[in-house]
């Protein structure tokens, strides 16, 4: 693996205007801090797996480095460039080098286009004049790639299964080989297993092509085999940021330690007798926040100073960052 | 144990795609297997294409054309003019000696065509213009729908009442009165949908892959729109045959020697006291039945290309 | 005598491409106070199979067989019938709770609702002890909240309120048909934490409806594992995983990401779930399998018994084999 960074994105803002239905038209409105200071960088041939529950700002978070979603302040610096200043035609330049794959492989592709249609149209968006012969073969080939037999071209999507589909939007994904895909919950909407193939198609693919991945998911089970590095996000604010093995081996934020605690092991002899760090109540309102520590009103080891001050996103030990007064 | 490996895969995929065809069934294909499961729609459509066929072929059987008149029947109509074979007067005679088989030939023709082109084009303007302000959404959608608003607000039939009154009664005026306004309905509904779909996944995809926003609009968006406008439209047609008639029942809409089924149930309706029933009865037939087939038909498109339907 | 049992239940949908067979053949029975969980992935019939016992089918199912409740035989049972047995005996929740509660009413009416019914108490009454199942099921604040509209609570509030709903008349069988799956895994970890403790409080019996292996684990006495409308293997939940017998059974559990295990690739089970509409002719599970035999695709496999303690399984193939 080479060490060049690909993506280094810096303190992210994301929000987002919410108005509530007692408002009045003179009420100003209120601010929902989607994405709040994010910082990361990733390099070549890496996978960052971003763990959080739902409304925890992964998804939007993904869809800022893409531009889908404005963001407030920051910088999303690929490859020497920072996407956010870039007007639209210099940033298709570099949509065809980050790709995306989304969580409902059905709703994901166009239900009135066939298959070699929907892989094609990155293809022909960004190479128009591609004769339609060079095209066929590109098809056929990322299809073969992805485990898809090349002559399903002409079916339509609601003829195959969830797994199938997201193989499709995978091969869309990859025909104009790019560099980083971003993976949103790919898995989250298949049976168990068609996630594992999933998955393993994926790390394949990433060995085979040089892939930069990142991974977002809502639970720690499956980004475990794919990531190298993992963030977990809690109400838009990262908590914790370390490489994989240290993530699961030594968890130390509180919110990352109930988070491993609450995935069931599928085996009675130990999930029977695991005990369990339950954490209570519900998610905090993103619009209000809780004051200091986000994670405060729902944390075991809650103590004064985490309602005062917000806790540093700083280094426990080397490469190990988190949000937390007692990370010691 | 079991170990992923990609012969297997490939070779599962194999085995699937010996047992079934390989092309395509899109969802246009199931569309069509579902509407013609319906009967009612199916015959609708049947007699709608007979009516068309005959108000073609029809006048090939003609004894009297439109603009001639039976000088006997003038002034007797409701002695000599009631419908016969011998006299060549299928349909009768009105008051004039006019033959009612040609008048209701030339009125299908005028109906429909001012039912089918009025249709079209508020299809074509409501369904772009819809859908690209659904898509771009913002302020340019607010601009958009208040225009539609401001145009909505507007008494319909009285404007065009006025129209016709002021510039003069014409198919071209009247053309313009109905197309100016019947693709406001189309407008709003492609927007409410295109509001539905922007948030599809699929739309995100083409954005990231750098789709432009004309591409998008034209291949994403109003593709899956047409369901929708297909089953619209057919329920366009007869409410603006409805509204030509109407027009032209007041005296205000085609005007002689052109004529249209509701100027001819305008006149038979007028001379029903004479013993002249026919005059009315042949040309509210084929509206009738016209106007009943185009709403068999909408909702039997509505039933096949309900989204909801798998 | 076992509080459910159910015998050669079939389930069929008449559908415009012909007759699909959803479920084939399904046999168990359930003892009270123990928590049976259906196991299988989507199209396996595992919903299917509840809603036949507790006659919810769509209008285009039917479903033949035998299921005896409490000793009365109750499949296909009149709507009037069904309906005082789902109230009083049976209750289900549903994975979106939305959909089984009226938006526009209420939480504390609709609770009250179901109690003056089927109780015949007074309203006052009614609202006193649906406060108390609230409290029960640790929503904070249940005086207060009651009076709250279904949408005014958050995902695993919802589903707390669903379970406090379902206990109001004391049922004898809860049927919870994927009940954490719309939750995140820490709300999914407190309703199942719930739903054991509710167990041991009013000794209901469980039958609980996952595709989540792991939540299969830590809840259930005993589990049925199913795939193409056909059971594969039924056991004890810790026999059962300590030694699955069954191809997929074995393929599921090792398929299922886990946190305590450090392979690298995770093991898959080839190929996609079945089109029930194209159905294999034998095992459903043949053109998957990695074991199968030629007698896999031509016979279906009846349900064996292997072991004393009730375990059975649905497969052509020897066990020593698959070991």
């Amino acid at each position: 693996m080479n060490n060049e960074i690909l993506l280094k994105v810096e303190n992210l803002k994301v929000n987002f205007n919410v108005s509530s239905e007692d408002d009045m038209p003179w009420t100003k409105q209120k601010k929902l801090q989607a994405v709040n200071d994010v910082s990361f960088d990733l390099n070549q041939g890496e996978t960052l797996g971003i763990v959080g529950e739902s409304g925890c700002g992964k998804s939007t978070l993904a869809r800022a480095i893409v531009k889908m979603v404005p963001a407030n302040s920051g910088k999303v610096i690929w490859l020497g460039n920072d996407l956010l200043t870039l007007n639209k035609s210099q940033m298709r330049q570099h949509r065809k080098q980050i790709q995306m794959i989304f969580q409902d492989p059905l709703a994901s592709l166009n239900p009135r286009m066939n298959i070699g249609e929907i892989i094609a149209e990155p293809l022909r968006t960004h190479y128009p004049k591609t004769p339609e012969t060079d095209v066929k073969l590109r098809v056929s080939d990322v299809m073969e790639k992805v485990g898809l037999l090349d002559n399903l071209v002409n079916r339509y999507p609601h003829e195959f299964s969830g797994g199938q589909c997201q193989r499709i939007g995978i091969a869309r994904a990859l025909i104009l080989k790019p560099k980083l895909i971003i993976c949103d919950e790919p898995v989250s909407a298949l049976d168990v297993s068609i996630q594992a193939q999933v998955v393993n198609l994926l790390m394949e693919l990433q060995e085979e092509m040089g892939l930069t991945l990142i991974f977002i998911a809502h639970d720690l089970s499956i980004v475990k085999h794919i990531s190298t590095k993992i963030m977990v996000l809690y109400l838009g604010n990262m908590v914790e940021l370390a490489n994989s093995n240290d993530i699961y081996e030594n968890p130390r934020h509180p919110y990352t330690q109930a988070l491993i605690s609450a995935v069931p092991i599928p085996d009675p002899m130990i999930e029977k007798n695991k005990e369990l760090i339950l954490i209570e109540g519900d998610l905090p309102s993103p619009v209000n926040p809780p004051s200091g520590c986000v994670f405060r009103t729902r944390c075991q080891k809650v103590q004064e100073i985490c309602s005062k001050e917000k806790p540093e996103f700083k280094e426990a030990v080397a490469n190990h960052k988190v949000a937390c007064h007692f990370s010691d | 144990m079991i170990v992923a490996n990609k012969n297997k895969i490939v070779e599962m995929a194999n085995n699937i795609s010996e047992n079934e065809h390989s092309t395509g069934r899109s969802l246009w294909n199931d569309a069509r297997t579902r509407f013609i499961h319906n009967k009612a729609a199916t015959v609708s459509l049947f007699v709608l294409i007979a009516i068309v066929a005959f108000s073609f072929i029809g006048p090939y059987f003609a004894v009297w054309s439109n603009e001639q008149i039976d000088w006997n029947a003038m002034g007797s109509a409701a002695k000599v003019g009631m419908p016969s074979i011998q006299s060549g007067h299928f349909f009768g005679t009105d008051d004039l000696g006019r033959d009612i088989y040609s008048r209701v030939i030339q009125g299908t023709q005028i109906s429909l065509m001012v039912g089918i082109l009025g249709a079209t084009v508020a299809v074509i303007v409501g369904t772009l213009y819809g859908a690209t302000s659904g898509y771009l959404g913002g302020r340019v959608d607010q601009m958009m729908m208040r225009i539609v608003d401001i145009l909505m607000s507007i008494p319909y039939m009285f404007v065009l009442i006025l129209l016709l009154v002021v510039f003069g009664r014409s198919i071209g005026m009247l053309f313009i009165g109905i197309g100016l306004l019947s693709w406001l309905d189309m407008s709003r509904i492609v927007r409410g949908q295109t509001l539905n779909l922007k948030n599809k996944e699929f739309i995100e995809a083409a954005k990231v892959i750098g789709v432009s926003d004309f591409k998008i609009i034209m291949r994403h968006i109003v593709p899956n729109l047409l369901g929708i406008v297909a089953v619209y439209a057919t329920l366009l047609v007869p409410g603006i045959i409805l509204t030509e008639s109407f027009i032209s029942f007041l005296g205000l809409g085609v005007q002689e020697p052109l004529t249209s089924w509701g100027a001819l149930i305008s006149e038979g309706a007028g001379t029903i006291s004479y013993d002249t029933e026919w005059q009315l009865l042949f040309p509210l037939a084929f509206f009738v039945v016209s106007l009943f087939c185009f709403y068999f038909i909408g909702d039997g498109l509505r039933d096949a290309l309900d989204p909801k339907d798998r | 005598m076992s509080l459910l049992e159910v015998n050669n239940l079939q389930v069929q949908f008449d559908t415009t491409d012909g007759i699909v067979s959803a479920v084939n053949n399904v046999n168990f029975s359930l003892e009270e106070g123990k928590i049976l969980a259906i196991v299988g992935e989507s199209g396996s019939g595992k919903s299917q199979t509840v809603f036949a016992m507790t006659g919810l089918l769509d209008n285009n199912g039917s479903a033949t067989g035998s299921v005896k409740f409490d000793g009365q035989e109750i499949l296909n049972l009149s709507n009037n019938e069904l309906n005082l047995i789902r109230a009083e005996k049976i209750a289900m929740i549903f994975q979106d709770p939305m959909t089984s509660l009226n938006p526009y009413v209420r939480v504390s009416e609709q609770m009250a609702e179901v109690l003056v019914h089927h109780k015949g108490i007074s309203k006052s009454e009614a609202i006193q002890q649906s406060i108390i199942m609230l409290d029960a099921v640790k929503i904070p604040e249940a005086k207060n909240r009651i009076r709250m509209y279904p949408h005014e609570f958050s995902g695993g509030m919802r589903q707390r309120v669903m379970i406090a709903m379902s206990l109001l008349c004391h049922p004898k069988l809860l049927i919870a048909d994927e009940p954490t799956t719309a939750l995140d895994v820490t709300v999914q970890a407190q309703i199942m934490h719930l739903m054991s403790e509710i167990q041991n409080e009013f000794g209901m019996s469980i039958i609980l409806i996952t595709h989540d292996l792991g939540v299969v684990a830590g809840n259930s006495d005993e589990m049925l594992v199913m795939y193409g409308g056909e059971v594969m293997e039924i056991g004890k939940t810790e026999h059962l995983y300590k030694n699955p017998t069954h191809p997929y059974t074995q393929g599921l559990m090792s398929a299922v990401p886990r946190l305590d295990d450090a392979n690298e690739k995770l093991i898959t089970i080839p190929g996609n779930p079945p089109n029930m509409m194209l159905k294999p002719v034998g095992c459903p599970f043949s053109p998957r399998c990695n074991f199968a035999i030629n007698s896999c695709s031509t016979v279906t496999p009846n349900l064996t018994k292997i072991t004393e303690n009730d375990h059975f399984r649905a497969c052509h193939v020897p066990i020593e084999e698959l070991l």
